[in-house]
């Protein structure tokens, strides 16, 4: 399991990667290189040159920008795991973090790197499409903001034209009072891709009415989804746990959802529903300032 | 291509093709032969190293990348021929292994989760080698182990070890 | 262990020698090997389950600069004689590469040599190899029907192993019985999967015609098979035993890989390496474990009692047949579990498939036949409304029925398990536990109690050879230990074989320490290589406390003995009065007439003057070849025989939850009450027992080399094939018991394959325990998250229509 021969550049900056790319169309960007390097060495990619991105400092950084809190490509996921910004502005994705793989592919693994791989079960990708978030990339000296919905296109496959490198991506954060989060995941062990996931967030008003939610469902099907028509049914209502199950049912309802080794197609549908509701609920009770329920998988 | 590594305090130059692993580095060009090889692709966490104090599997790295990090094996770890942290004499202590396989990087995830963490808590310590996995000891006396170190880094003097 | 122990050294609980190197990185494991000039192999492998080869085109390849030789089945099979089966099947021909037909997707069929590894992987992708893919057959069911596809169509049928075994008066037991139970149940295709896979580097000095072998191997008789497939006398082979090896659990045994470098080195002049990749270990590295399905039918009367037992096990090992069908027969010698029943018919059969061969795995067979036992004595009691405890208990072997003789031939040697049980019961409060079943219950979750009773034959013996293969007339089984005292006084006691994290160095010297009297710290342990090796039937069959306990424990009674005549000849006393003491000599009647250590030591090589006249052997060197307790005897007619000596004893309990929804069992409790007789390190033991636990929660839940309709096999890296984490193993709590062997020299029984015995058993019994209100049961390992999600809610949902 040695990777195939390629050539190996360096870049200073974005420029020099960008142009190393758009000089060669077998070229690929490296970041962490926790999912980019097992395919090399089982030989299912075979990039002719890698373009290391990881020096380039302009591209690690997690800052406010506005009303978004904006995080650099190469941030490494236990750097986001660590980030106080992170814990305060996006509680969602910190509780979402020590899902993904453990601590020594955290301490590689970047946020770039997940969001252009777009595996099905990623938790960065789900919570990118729950949020909201909208993905920057360079292609030469363009510049595309793109929204993480439009970004994924099928399982393993974006809308990050080649020769293009991901700088960035920006999370709204949701401000005021009564914003509660929920995170359920289902893996065969603990740390494994998730069967499904659910991220949910919620911001009730003062008579603890959902004011806004939003619903994602991840690796059920190939990319993660947002169960629109489930969160506009429920935009204004008390979030009564048996109109959540319908909407959370009827929105699920039509998804071709993955069939493989580890899970049928069934169990995937089936428990999406159950894990979005258990996501909802867990956010809620925050919301209201109760305790939530917690992890599905049990340590 | 030609590069220049610091390895265990050491500068090291190489030459090496661009896909060697850090792990095939250390091991077929360094002599350092205590990461040992398992999966070549990132799930069975034998080949961990501390890459800029991190743990790492360096099987997912190539060598090139680790220019300007600074690595530690567990030869580095050693304090001396024959001579064993507390963390060492742990694993000694309770039996945390068996066959010695996934031993060193058993060692070298456990001292960076005490570096960070005096204290740990058993979940913790599972937790962090969750990542690592042994398929003799079913993990007891490796967290035993760990806690055993805990208990008696706590209780030195000078939390040398811990700093290092 | 207890303060009062009658032992100095034995059972207490000193550190494990071994792990001081392996803590700084510095074992010696296969691939630290580094030999000048040494080349790399990189495998071709077949990518159909079934193909012939028509053409093998190497040129561009060889053409890669770098590249040194690129081999093929046929050369290698001109030079070679086929691997070694245990089994009478000429026709079915084993070879380290595939000769004219490959039979299963990752069969290897070219051996490419290179510089580096990496160059042998970009050459080994050039090598065009032109297939015709033929019809094959994965399914064992489907093996052995009418019309099936041949997977060796010389052999004629699928079947490699046919044997049926009738122990007692099955049919009359049957017929008075007024109940009968029939249970089918699957063990999955899952193995012990080392983190190290196996590598093997061998070098061929012309000059002094010597093979030297540096490998991570576990395999009795390895130098001689190796020899006798390369046509060379075995005294040209020399395999270093001073390998350490990462992990084997019965898998390591790379005869082929073996064969393949050997002929390599002999073929280019230069040391050549095989290291398997991860992949190649998977798909090709023939270390699969058993993968089998039971029908057991059970005759049994209202109060439980269980009276005869039908069971046939059909095992799919794979595309070839090494030693693989004997673990059909290992478990004849414990075929009825801890329980009395007094008639059985047996149908051991095995298929060939195209399927990666299998492999001895942990415990030989036995594993799966106590998963299949422990069903169905669980299946019964819930028959019955009854107690599973109970039914155990009344049908037990008691303590006072020792040495108690199954139907089978095999004499259980010693034990207490009703002892066992009632400390776990004891341990744990079972009505405590019940009630907290019932609150689980009550939150919403389903949850279940399981146990287990399981035993693990233990002491190794190779029985089974003569059993299924009349041919093999096997009956020595041995193990051995030399111990020297130098000059100095130094000691040092040597073994004959590798290890893979047993500690038997750290075994051998506690006994050697304990029978001398001597701190087993001052004892050297080292291993020989294969040339000056003594005989050694390696760590398998849960047999090295006993057999190289035992062994070192005879030799060094041999040098007390020695040492006592030299010293009442000295001392001018009768022998009979020279009393050894920790190394000294004195006479009984008077202890301060002594002579000390130094100058015993001192006679022995410098002093032959001082000798007794009968002693014609200068210093102080020997050796016992010790051979197994009980064994020796051919199987009578009617297939009846003495397995191992020793019977270890484990009684199982856990404690499952599972989320309806989710269908994820989780264990909120794990007990284990184990009884190995005598420990002699307490810390290796506890260390295995939690380990084959841990191994075994595997095979339950996670773990399977799962394949598609295609013949490709689908779980072929770490992303699919699931090994447990820190995570998914729960803190195991150990009841020891001890109950000693009559027919070892400490009473200590074997546990390498403790724990691994009986945890599949006892979560699959937990897990249906907790599906039982849903009346339903899953029997199929392993029970993967997902599956048991859809049978819930399949359930649920009959339930919800009424049915």
């Amino acid at each position: 399991m040695k990777a195939a021969p390629f050539e190996y550049s360096r870049p200073a900056n974005i420029d020099e990667a960008c142009a190393l790319l758009a000089a060669d169309e077998n070229a690929r960007v490296i970041a962490g290189g926790q999912t980019l390097v097992p395919m090399m060495a089982m030989r299912l990619a075979r990039p002719t040159r890698l373009v290391d991105i990881n020096r380039i400092a302009a591209l690690d950084y997690i800052r406010e920008e506005g009303d978004t809190i904006a995080i650099g490509a190469t941030t490494r996921q236990l750097d986001l795991e660590h980030s106080k910004i992170i814990a305060q502005k996006i509680p969602l994705m910190a509780k979402a973090i020590p899902w993904i793989g453990h601590t020594a592919t955290r301490a590689r693994g970047t946020i770039g790197g997940s969001l252009s791989n777009a595996d099905p079960a990623a938790e960065q990708a789900l919570m990118a499409v729950t949020l909201d978030a909208v993905v920057t990339y360079r292609e030469g000296k363009d510049v595309t903001e793109i929204t993480a919905r439009d970004f994924f296109v099928a399982a393993m496959v974006t809308s990050l034209p080649t020769g293009a490198c991901l700088t960035g991506v920006k999370f709204p954060v949701w401000t005021g009072a009564k914003i509660g989060i929920g995170f359920h995941e289902i893996s065969a062990r603990s740390s494994d891709f998730a069967f499904v996931s659910s991220a949910v967030q919620v911001q009730l008003d003062a008579d603890n009415k959902c004011k806004r939610i939003a619903i994602g469902v991840g690796a059920a099907t190939d990319f993660p989804i947002r169960l629109d028509t489930a969160e506009a049914q429920l935009a204004g209502t008390a979030l009564d746990a048996g109109k959540v199950k319908d909407a959370v049912t009827a929105a699920l309802a039509d998804i071709e959802a993955l069939d493989d080794l580890h899970a049928t197609a069934a169990y995937r549908k089936r428990v999406a529903v159950s894990l979005a509701c258990r996501a909802v609920a867990d956010a809620q009770a925050l919301a209201r300032g109760e305790k939530a329920e917690g992890k599905t998988n049990a340590h | 291509m030609h590069i220049e590594l610091d390895i265990n305090g050491e500068k090291r130059a190489l030459n090496v093709e661009p896909r060697t692993s850090l792990l095939d580095t250390l091991r077929d060009h360094c002599g350092l032969t205590g990461a040992h090889t398992g999966c070549e692709h990132g799930v069975c966490g034998a080949c961990t190293v501390l890459f800029d104090g991190n743990a790492v599997r360096s099987c997912l790295i190539f060598a090139p990348q680790a220019e300007g990090s600074k690595i530690t094996t567990i030869e580095g770890i050693t304090p001396g021929p024959g001579e064993m942290s507390v963390i060492q004499d742990a694993f000694c202590e309770t039996h945390g292994m068996q066959c010695g396989y996934c031993t060193p990087a058993m060692i070298i995830v456990a001292h960076a989760l005490l570096r960070d963490n005096p204290n740990p808590t058993r979940e913790e310590i599972v937790d962090a080698i969750s990542g690592n996995i042994c398929r003799c000891t079913g993990y007891a006396q490796i967290v035993e182990a760990i806690s055993l170190a805990a208990e008696r880094l706590r209780g030195q003097n000078s939390p040398a070890e811990a700093n290092k | 262990m207890s303060g009062t122990s009658k032992f100095k050294f034995v059972s207490s609980d000193r550190r494990v020698r071994e792990d001081r190197r392996f803590v700084a990185g510095k074992g010696k494991f296969a691939a630290d090997v580094d030999l000048p000039n040494m080349k790399h192999v990189a495998l071709v492998a077949c990518p159909s389950p079934a193909a012939r080869i028509v053409s093998i085109d190497k040129s561009k390849a060889l053409a890669l600069p770098g590249v040194h030789y690129v081999l093929d089945g046929k050369e290698l099979a001109e030079a070679t004689t086929p691997l070694m089966s245990g089994l009478e099947t000429p026709h079915v021909p084993r070879h380290p590469l595939a000769v004219d037909i490959a039979r299963y997707a990752g069969e290897w069929v070219c051996a490419v040599v290179a510089d580096t590894r990496a160059l042998a992987e970009d050459a080994a992708e050039l090598v065009e190899i032109e297939y015709e893919r033929l019809p094959f057959v994965i399914d064992a069911e489907e093996a052995i029907a009418d019309g099936a596809t041949l997977v060796h169509e010389k052999h004629g049928t699928n079947i490699i192993l046919d044997r049926l075994f009738t122990w007692g008066d099955v049919d009359k037991d049957f017929d008075a019985a007024p109940h009968k139970l029939k249970l089918r149940v699957k063990w999955g295709r899952s193995s012990t999967v080392p983190i190290e896979t196996f590598g093997v580097q061998a070098s061929w000095d012309p000059w002094r015609e010597i093979l030297d072998v540096w490998a991570s191997i576990q395999m009795p008789k390895y130098p001689e098979q190796i020899a006798s497939v390369l046509k060379i006398p075995a005294s040209n082979v020399r395999v270093h035993y001073d390998i350490d090896v990462g992990g084997s659990y019965g898998v390591k045994r790379g005869i082929k890989h073996t064969v393949l470098v050997s002929y390599l080195t002999r073929r280019l002049g230069f040391p050549v390496r095989l290291m398997e990749d991860r992949l190649e270990n998977m798909s090709g590295g023939d270390a699969h474990g058993p993968e089998r399905l039971f029908d057991v039918e059970v005759a049994y009367d209202s109060d439980g009692i269980l009276h005869s037992m039908k069971m046939r096990a059909l095992d799919n090992v794979g595309a070839y047949a090494g030693r693989s069908p004997f673990q059909l027969g290992k478990p004849i010698g414990a075929i009825v579990g801890p329980y009395k029943i007094r008639s059985v018919r047996y149908h051991a059969l095995a298929v060939i498939t195209n399927k990666t061969t299998q492999e001895a795995v942990r415990a030989f067979g036995q594993g799966p036949t106590n998963f299949a036992l422990e069903r169905t004595v669980d299946e019964i009691a819930n028959k019955l409304g009854m107690d599973p405890w109970e039914l155990r208990r009344r049908n037990m072997v008691r303590h006072d029925e020792f040495p108690y003789i199954i139907p089978s031939g095999a004499a259980y040697d010693s034990g207490n398990w009703e002892a066992v049980m009632d400390k776990v019961e004891a341990h744990v409060g079972y009505d405590a536990l019940k009630a907290e079943r019932d609150r689980l219950r009550e939150q919403g979750l389903l949850a279940g109690i399981g146990i287990a009773a399981c035993l693990e034959p233990s002491g190794g013996n190779s029985s089974f050879e003569p059993l299924l293969n009349p041919k093999n007339t096997t009956t020595s089984w041995m193990d051995s230990c030399r111990i020297s005292i130098d000059l100095s006084g130094a000691i040092t006691a040597t073994m004959h074989t590798t290890s893979a994290g047993q500690g038997h160095e750290t075994m051998l010297s506690t006994v050697v320490g304990e029978a001398l009297g001597i701190n087993p710290d001052l004892i050297r342990v080292v291993r020989s290589d294969s040339l000056n090796a003594m005989p050694s039937n390696s760590p398998v069959g849960s047999r090295m406390a006993v057999m190289l306990g035992g062994a070192a424990f005879h030799a060094a009674n041999k040098l007390k003995d020695k040492l006592r005549k030299i010293g009442a000849h000295d001392l001018g006393i009768p022998l009979e009065r020279a009393v050894y003491d920790q190394g000294s000599i004195h006479d009984s009647n008077d202890p301060t007439k002594r002579l000390p250590f130094a100058e015993l030591v001192n006679i022995a090589h410098r002093n032959f003057h001082r000798m007794p006249p009968d002693m014609d052997e200068p210093g102080l060197s020997v050796a016992h070849v010790m051979q197994v307790p009980t064994g020796g005897k051919l199987p009578t007619a009617d297939g009846r025989v003495q397995m191992y000596p020793c019977t270890s004893f484990e009684f199982h309990l856990v404690l499952v939850a599972i989320d309806p929804v989710l269908g994820k069992p989780e264990i909120k409790r794990y007990v284990v009450g184990h009884d190995c007789g005598v420990v002699i390190n307490p810390k290796v033991v506890r260390g295995m027992t939690m380990g084959g636990i841990a191994h075994g929660i595997g095979a339950a839940l996670y773990e399977e080399f799962a394949y598609n309709e295609d013949g490709q096999m689908i779980a072929q890296s770490f992303m699919d094939y699931l090994l447990p984490s820190s995570h998914e193993v729960p803190q195991v709590e150990i009841i020891h018991h001890e109950t000693p062997s009559p027919h070892t020299v400490f009473g200590q029984k074997g546990s390498g394959e403790s724990g691994y015995l009986g945890s599949p058993a006892v979560v699959a019994n937990a897990v249906n325990d907790a599906l039982r209100p849903l009346g339903i049961s899953v029997n199929t390992l392993p029970l993967k998250v997902s599956k048991l999600g859809d049978a819930i809610a399949e359930a649920q949902e009959k339930k919800s229509k009424g049915y």
